[in-house]
């Protein structure tokens, strides 16, 4: 019931907004808002407490037939991969109420609702077990965030919430297909639990329809273009939701579905895609270096960033998808932050050029000291998150058998670039005379703004200082899923038959 | 007991950093002294727990805690006789340019934020020299480059600080994309990253043959592209002379007594791995190739601080000579003998500094010497403790490196350093003949309040004075076996002479550098005792040293335009924004036309749809009883 409570709580502060709507005022929506998640939040932390770091099985598993002639079942669990973006989704979302605090101008219960429902989807996603439910939580993900964007959007707002939700859904419309052919496969049963015994026919055509789908979330190389309009045009609480765990969703749905369910297309189409994540970690970094507009800027990293994770997974090895997993999460906390910061300067000035800025540390010291600290965390320096995911990216990139290491190298030179893109456009806006007339008059930032950035800040120095719990718990999952993602590979090597039997009869175990 | 002692030593001046940093603003006139002791206590803890621990080949080991739960990535320590010398030097120059910094600073409101900056930057070194292993000390690494960076850029309303800072940050980022890979190529070989197994498996020949019997060769050579980021060798060495925008107590803590020379460290640290790859040779010759090149443009500066910076370039250069040629002792003896010296000639710059204004063109200077006394006679002593002047302290180390590059075969080496030592001499008395003799060429206005630093200044000035006279001297008397040499032993003993066993005499080798230490000394003196420096370079060599040959615009004009423009023309406004989401438009264009199209038949008019359903009737009717 736990995973339940999680996920409908949002929802349920959904409905109690919507309801109060006209007896309390604006504020007491929102205190109704920050309250509900910040409980999703403490009751998701029981997830964490009670996890069990020694086992791959899906933990706090919740099974009930839902529509029984089609095989659907409202079917949940969570292994150390999906505790982790649970844990970011409601760490995140509590931030993003109390962000959004001032910032909306209008509609306010209905900015709540579309944030609370949001919430519900994206932690429906991560904990969905059962093929069909996990594609409605995928696409009701899209209707709150369509309205976010469109509503509390910037002036190009409907051009790009519509490209957002059409680029989305012709993923989505791709992923269904296969969703209905693995459904014929497996005995006509959505459920995800009893595909991974099977060998599955037509992986590689099954492995394109998700992956595309997956592709375009995360969003990987070509398939990008609508990230940067998103962001721009988003409030900055739907950047924040956006870049922390919307983008997510689909590199989690490759480590959840294609890897082990199509180890044939992972075979086939590592090449490709490790090209793409590299391409898309150069381009990003340099199309985010000459961007003059912050938060375009900051979209092209997450580009650049989220083709460090997707390397990583593809390493198809223990440091790589390790390291791509932590990445996720740290991702979702240093572009978060830069998001928020970004926000807060806009707020004041109503501008996100960077040449409108300059000199800001002598007017705003201690955004300048969150501001650097979000930096310094994107650009990976050693002892914030950033470096211990892209340090364990780049050992399995290197380390890799499925790819050649000179992917890993030039992936490694986005290191530099990445400290390029980010200190030009820091001294650009924090450094150097503070002539802007219109800057001298800021206010630094105010007690709601820092509480905002200090949790935050705190998971930025502890992944860094000390990343063992957070890796601990993903370990067995993460093995359980790079053994399934070799299997046919191994079963082709060694001996044929005996292989086959035992990774079956494991396979079979891990249903039970 | 060792353990939490050592722990104490490395978090104190965190400790330091966090009371700075955060209650900052209400210290602003303890601050410097609160940054004072958190590094007193760790040089009192090295001096007198560590020093006397590893003195006869003693180490202190431990483990603090599990970082990533791959194969020994760890976060623990490793003390031996080679980290206690950097550790003395770290904590001890340090500790004086601390106390030298609360006079410099005295005037400046962002000082509680200095101190705290100065003080995280001790804890990223000592990281970096008490690791015990490889990605500690790139942790360590990549965080001295932070602190560089934000103290290069202290100042951050000049563009010229900043700009410089994020050079340096950006420049060392590239030593350290070859630091990383060579980390991956150790682990990808060893399994690991700690030194003690990573050496123990080299010795044995048992590891992971990552690129073929060239392996070791790759990795070493990889590791030594980070330490010609960090401590400024051709062709990254750009960065260090721009990085005296930043106060000058952090040129000489930084940028001359202990960062910079991180990558001196990390070699002797990894001698055997050089020693088995036999690429220390390349270390060498970049080494040397760099001294000379950095003293020539040091010929031709007029910026006080920037020939001590060419300077201090020069002499890493020398360094690497010496860890290269296989002498790790004689290197790591020059690293300390440096840090002295040149610590002090920093912080007198910055003492000349503070008594004009923070001028520092040399041709606006001249005379001081009655001026300023205690300046002039402790840069006086830095000056002939560089130049090789007998029985000081640079004579003694950097003798035993020239000596060796000859002994181990290497008389190309041996005579480049040569001419180098030559330039040295000449090029440091000169900026003492310019700046101290002659006439006065102070402007008016500032000569009026010209005066001589305040105690809390001069004093680290004669602290730091004293060993740049005797240090090498004490230490360094005997040769091979000298103090230092018995002290470094059990962690750089393994010499790789090629072919030579046995050392030759040193004596004629320590007379033909104090010849050479002072013909430059007297050429200096023979052209500038009297005369004004031209203010404008008139013939082409002078003019080609003046602008550093280039370099910065060659750079510029090469990699960072190209990339900048290709970024934006060819990769943003072309294919992102044209061809990328122009396709992605299109689509929808062609769709929304397609639908547009197909639109005009629901025409609303009901004779129109019934005389279609009258021609489809027809055509089925049609196929069906005619054709099939």
């Amino acid at each position: 019931m736990l995973l339940s409570a999680v996920i409908f709580l949002p929802l349920l502060g959904a409905i109690l907004i919507a309801l109060a709507r006209h007896i309390l005022g604006e504020s007491g929506l929102k205190w109704i808002a920050l309250i509900i998640t910040l409980l999703t939040f403490v009751v998701s932390l029981s997830l964490y407490s009670g996890f069990n770091a020694d086992t791959h099985e899906m933990q706090f598993k919740e099974e009930r037939t839902w529509i029984e002639g089609l095989g659907i079942s409202y079917h949940l669990g969570i292994d150390g991969i999906s505790l982790w973006l649970i844990l970011l989704t409601t760490f995140m979302t509590p931030i993003c109420v109390l962000a959004a605090w001032n910032s909306i101008e209008k509609g306010t219960s209905g900015f709540m609702i579309s944030l609370l429902m949001l919430e519900t989807a994206m932690l429906g996603v991560f904990c969905a077990l059962d093929l069909f439910l996990f594609f409605v939580f995928w696409e009701a993900m899209l209707i709150p965030m369509y309205l976010l964007i469109g509503i509390w959007g910037g002036h190009r707002r409907i051009y790009a919430t519509i490209k957002f939700v059409l680029y989305t859904m012709a993923g989505s419309a791709l992923m269904l297909v296969g969703i209905l052919y693995l459904y014929f496969q497996n005995d006509n049963s959505f459920n995800l639990m009893t595909l991974h015994g099977r060998t599955l026919s037509h992986q590689n055509l099954l492995f394109l329809a998700f992956f595309i789908a997956f592709a375009i979330k995360v969003p990987l190389f070509p398939f990008h273009t609508w990230l940067p309009d998103a962001h721009v045009e988003a409030p900055t609480v739907g950047s924040v939701i956006l870049a922390g765990v919307l983008l997510k969703m689909g590199t989690y749905g490759i480590v959840r579905f294609c890897m082990p369910l199509f180890p044939e297309g992972v075979a086939a189409y590592t090449p490709l895609i490790v090209t793409l994540s590299v391409i898309g970690i150069i381009y990003g970094a340099l199309v985010a270096m000459v961007q003059p507009d912050l938060k375009k800027l900051v979209a092209y990293s997450s580009v650049s960033h989220l083709g460090f994770v997707v390397l990583g997974l593809f390493a198809l090895n223990h440091h790589g998808v390790q390291g791509g997993i932590l990445q996720m999460i740290n991702h979702g906390l240093s572009t978060g932050a830069l998001f928020l910061l970004v926000g807060m300067i806009y707020e004041r000035r109503h501008t996100r050029m960077i040449a409108d800025f300059g000199g800001l540390s002598k007017q705003m010291p201690i955004f300048a000291v969150f501001f650097m600290i979000a930096t310094l965390s994107s650009i990976g320096l050693p002892g914030l998150n950033g470096f211990v995911g892209e340090f364990m990216i780049l050992l399995g990139g290197f380390m890799s058998d499925s790819f050649s290491k000179v992917y890993a190298i030039i992936a490694a030179t986005g290191v530099i670039l990445a400290a390029v893109y980010m200190l030009w456009m820091f001294q650009r806006v924090m450094f150097g005379k503070l002539d802007n007339p219109k800057n001298q008059t800021l206010t630094d930032l105010s007690l709601r703004e820092i509480v905002v950035l200090v949790p935050i800040v705190v998971f930025i120095v502890w992944i860094g200082v000390y990343p063992k719990p957070f890796l601990s718990r993903m370990e067995k999952s993460v093995d359980q899923v790079l053994q399934q993602s070799r299997s046919t590979a191994a079963v082709k090597a060694a001996a044929p038959a005996i292989v086959l039997d035992t990774t079956t009869r494991e396979a079979k175990k891990i249903d039970e | 007991m060792s353990k939490d002692l050592i722990t104490l030593l490395l978090i104190s001046p965190l400790i330091g950093f966090l009371i700075n940093g955060l209650f900052g603003k209400w210290l602003k006139n303890v601050s410097g002294w609160i940054a004072s002791l958190a590094v007193l206590i760790p040089f009192i803890i090295s001096a007198f727990f560590v020093f006397p621990a590893v003195r006869g080949g003693g180490e202190l080991k431990a483990m603090l805690y599990e970082w990533i739960p791959i194969e020994s990535l760890n976060i623990g320590f490793h003390v031996d006789a080679l980290t206690t010398v950097m550790l003395l030097v770290i904590t001890g120059v340090g500790f004086l340019i601390h106390i030298y910094s609360i006079g410099y600073m005295s005037h400046d409101s962002g000082r509680a934020r200095y101190f705290a900056y100065l003080n995280l930057f001790v804890f990223a070194m000592l990281i970096l020299v008490l690791g015990n292993n490889y990605l500690m000390m790139f942790i360590g690494w990549e965080g001295v480059g932070l602190c560089s960076y934000l103290l290069i850029g202290f100042w951050f309303d000049r563009k010229s600080a900043t700009d410089a800072g994020k050079k340096a940050f950006i420049v060392n980022r590239i030593g350290d994309f070859g630091f990383l890979l060579g980390m991956f190529t150790l682990f990808a070989a060893f399994g690991t990253l700690n030194f003690d197994q990573v050496f123990g498996l080299a010795e044995t020949n048992t590891y992971e043959q990552v690129f073929g019997a060239s392996t070791l060769i790759v990795a070493t050579l990889l590791l030594f592209i980070g330490a010609v980021g960090k401590s400024a060798q051709i062709p990254l060495y750009v960065w260090l002379p721009d990085a005296m925008e930043g106060p000058t107590p952090v040129s000489a803590l930084i940028h001359a007594a202990t960062m910079v020379t991180a990558g001196v460290y990390m070699v002797a640290r990894s001698s055997i791995l050089f020693n088995l790859a036999h690429t220390g040779v390349v270390v060498a010759w970049i080494g040397v190739l760099t001294a000379l090149f950095a003293a020539t443009m040091a010929l031709a500066a007029n910026d006080i601080k920037r020939v001590l910076a060419y300077s201090t370039v020069s002499q890493l250069g020398y360094m690497f000579v010496g860890v290269g040629v296989g002498a790790y002792a004689s290197g790591i003896f020059h690293l300390m003998t440096h840090a002295f010296f040149k610590g002090l000639m920093f912080l007198t710059a910055g003492s000349v500094m503070h008594a004009l204004s923070d001028e520092l063109d040399m041709r606006k200077m001249g005379g001081l010497r009655s001026k300023l006394p205690i300046t002039y006679w402790t840069f006086l002593i830095g000056a002939l403790a560089i130049a090789g002047f007998p029985l000081l302290s640079g004579f003694w180390s950097k003798d035993e490196i020239l000596h060796n590059a000859w002994d181990s075969g290497h008389q190309i080496i041996f005579g480049i350093g040569l001419l180098t030592a030559f330039l040295t001499a000449f090029y440091m008395f000169r900026l003492i003949f310019v700046v101290f003799h002659g006439e006065s060429r102070v402007d008016s206005e500032v000569e009026s309040h010209l005066h001589e630093s305040p105690p809390v200044m001069w004093i680290p000035l004669v602290l730091l004075a004293i060993p740049s006279l005797i240090i090498g001297a004490i230490v360094g008397w005997g040769g091979e076996h000298s103090a230092i040499h018995n002290f470094l032993k059990g962690v750089t003993g393994f010499v790789a002479h090629h072919g030579k066993a046995e050392h030759s005499n040193p004596v004629p080798f320590m007379i033909i550098s104090s010849i050479v230490g002072i013909a430059g000394i007297l050429v200096a003196w023979f052209i500038y005792r009297s005369k004004t420096p031209v203010s404008e370079p008139t013939n082409p060599l002078h003019k080609l040293l003046a602008n550093k040959y280039y370099v910065d615009e060659i750079y510029n004009a090469v990699i960072v335009q190209p990339i900048r423009g290709v970024s934006h023309y060819l990769f943003w406004k072309i294919m992102d924004v044209g061809i990328i989401d122009g396709l992605v438009n299109l689509t929808a264009f062609i769709i929304r036309g397609i639908g547009g199209s197909i639109r005009r038949l629901q025409t609303g008019v009901v004779q129109a749809y019934v005389v279609s359903m009258v021609i489809g009737i027809i055509i089925f009717l049609g196929y069906y009883l005619f054709i099939r």
